[in-house]
């Protein structure tokens, strides 16, 4: 019996969700009175694999298999499940992202597992029911679920639990092989096509996000969003009916049909906070809005506010920061 | 190509959420229940495919009979049919197991569904489903182009997407930009009384996972607000209050 932990690498380097998935898959399996061990998918180094030691990780599987440094579902699906079997995994954990949870419902059908996505905190384990906490109704509420099955996956929503950082622990890289066929990856991507990131982070992986609406007034305005969040370390992001005019690119799109994001930060620029606006953000744990109308309904969801205008707040902002350093 | 759609009954996106005293359910009392909003990108997609390739556009619901006025809707915007599993949909296995189940039965080529329900957020029934019926599942997808019985997608990842080729049968979620949704016209609200809904027991085992109570978030305390003049004082809120900078 043990904790399995799906780690996503990019470019060598493990994700900070996944720094957060792993950190989750050590605690449980301290409070289950085992060990964590982590499977590696994407393209990673040893040394950062090695690094996982300070979440909390004993060991991590690694697949080689050039082919898998893109997601193909079929044939992470089949590695995942190879790694759970050798490890005897009772619980595996893995990041609410697009891979995580594609790959977690195949798992739980082929693993007859129970599963969980866009848990928010750690398990309860009390009287043989393994309990847990996660988002439902577009952000508006939280469910206490129990996962029936003996064996449970749990994704793990971002930003939602704290990175451990054990400094000088390392784990064990081992190599490891699910002896894939070509027949796994029916749906490996024929082209990859990266979009421009304002920060070089991703928007669903960032844990600060400055997004513009309406109130920008046009696209030739937005070097004031990108200067706020550049000088914040920030992704950018942008509400539908600005990605629907394409002022903005689609993937930027922050809302209930569009991108749902949970940063420690959500700075709101000329965004009204419509309902729908708001089923994609209001998990975000500080909300600022900053809008000249005092009766735009974003600020009753906000913790901070500044009813002003924002062609001259933004630049005042984006030079109190660089203040700061 | 026979398209099938699978279509949620959801909560309307403005809806105040309460639950039951006993807090172990929605209060649907004065609710309105709509599809889901990801689910019209998939029905809508289905429609225009089938209007360029021929072919018939199945839905598909798990629920009980309150359901209906939202199949006739999907009917009215443009699908041939509909299949109603009489049940309640308790999570997302058990959902996934009557689509499979009806899939199975109707070799459809192309299954279509939302990314996932605005009332469960479970990212899930789609991959279920295509390891239930053993085909590739694409999700979540931005767009959807079929030539024969290969079909290329784009599928949203971090940080960007990728072009993603894969034959059918194959299960595909949906999500914007995939298409404007449609609404019903006059002439489809009539055509869908005459249209075939047919309702259907459920199979396969029970479910695999328990909601055993639903809380609301915790009251914001309400927002503190700040002088436009003096907007850097925000940073330093950010930083020292709220240390999030």
């Amino acid at each position: 019996m043990s904790v399995l932990v799906v780690v996503e690498c990019d470019k060598g380097e493990v994700k900070k969700s996944s720094l957060e998935v792993a950190s989750y898959g050590a605690q449980v399996a301290q409070a289950l009175g085992t060990t964590a061990t982590a499977v590696a998918v994407g393209e990673a180094s040893e040394a950062s694999l090695a690094s996982l030691g300070e979440q909390g990780i004993g060991k991590v599987l690694y697949d080689n298999d050039a082919r898998l440094k893109e997601f193909v579902n079929g044939a992470y699906t089949k590695l995942i499940a190879a790694a759970a079997k050798q490890e005897q995994a009772q619980v595996i954990v893995l990041a609410n992202s697009n891979i995580g949870t594609s790959v977690g419902s195949r798992l739980a059908v082929r693993l007859q597992a129970s599963l969980a996505t866009n848990v928010v905190e750690l398990p309860r384990v009390e009287g043989g029911k393994f309990t847990v906490k996660r988002g439902a109704y577009s952000g508006k509420a939280f469910s206490d679920v129990v996962l029936v099955n003996d064996r449970k996956i749990i994704a793990v929503k971002k930003n939602s639990i704290e990175a451990l950082h054990n400094a000088g622990q390392t784990a064990q890289v081992q190599s490891f092989s699910a002896q894939l066929a070509d027949a796994d990856f029916a749906d490996a991507p024929k082209q990859v096509i990266m979009q421009e990131q304002t920060g070089g982070v991703p928007l669903p992986e960032a844990d600060k996000v400055v997004s513009g609406g309406r109130g920008m007034k046009g696209p030739e305005n937005w070097h004031l969003i990108e200067e706020l969040a550049k000088a914040l370390g920030a992704a950018t992001a942008c509400s539908k009916p600005v990605s629907d005019v394409d002022w903005r690119p689609h993937h930027e799109h922050v809302g209930q049909t569009g991108i749902t994001v949970s940063p420690n930060l959500y700075i709101a620029c000329g965004i009204s906070g419509a309902i729908q606006h708001l089923a994609g953000v209001n998990s975000s744990k500080v909300i600022v809005v900053i809008n000249k109308d005092p009766e735009a309904p974003f600020f009753k969801a906000a913790d901070y506010g500044i009813v002003g205008d924002v062609f001259d707040v933004l630049p005042k902002l984006t030079q109190a920061v660089k203040d700061l350093s | 190509m026979k398209f099938l759609v699978c279509i949620s009954n959801v909560p309307d996106t403005t809806t105040k959420i309460t639950f039951t005293p006993d807090n172990k359910e929605l209060n649907k009392a004065g609710v309105q229940f709509v599809i889901n909003p990801w689910d019209e990108y998939a029905l809508t997609r289905a429609i225009e495919l089938k209007e360029q390739l021929g072919g018939t556009v199945t839905v598909l619901n798990v629920g009980e009979a309150d359901t209906e006025p939202n199949i006739r809707k999907a009917l009215a915007i443009g699908a041939d049919d509909a299949i109603r599993v009489n049940a309640k949909p308790t999570d997302a296995f058990f959902v996934a197991q009557q689509i499979a189940a009806v899939a199975k039965d109707g070799g459809y080529d192309v299954i279509l569904m939302g990314k996932e329900s605005i009332d469960y957020n479970g990212f899930q029934v789609h991959g279920m489903v295509g390891e239930l019926l053993g085909i590739p599942t694409v999700a979540p997808a931005m767009k959807l182009d079929m030539s024969g019985n290969s079909a290329t997608l784009e599928r949203e990842i971090e940080g960007g997407k990728e072009i993603v080729e894969v034959q059918t049968p194959f299960v595909v979620s949906c999500q914007e930009p995939m298409c404007e949704p449609r609404i019903p016209n006059m002439r489809g609200i009539m055509t869908a009384r005459t249209k075939p809904l047919k309702v259907v027991e459920a199979t396969g085992q029970g479910a695999a996972t328990e909601v055993v109570e639903y809380a609301l978030p915790p009251k914001k305390q309400g927002v503190k607000l700040i002088e436009a003049e003096n907007a850097g004082e925000l940073i330093r809120l950010l930083r020292n209050e709220a240390k999030v900078i």
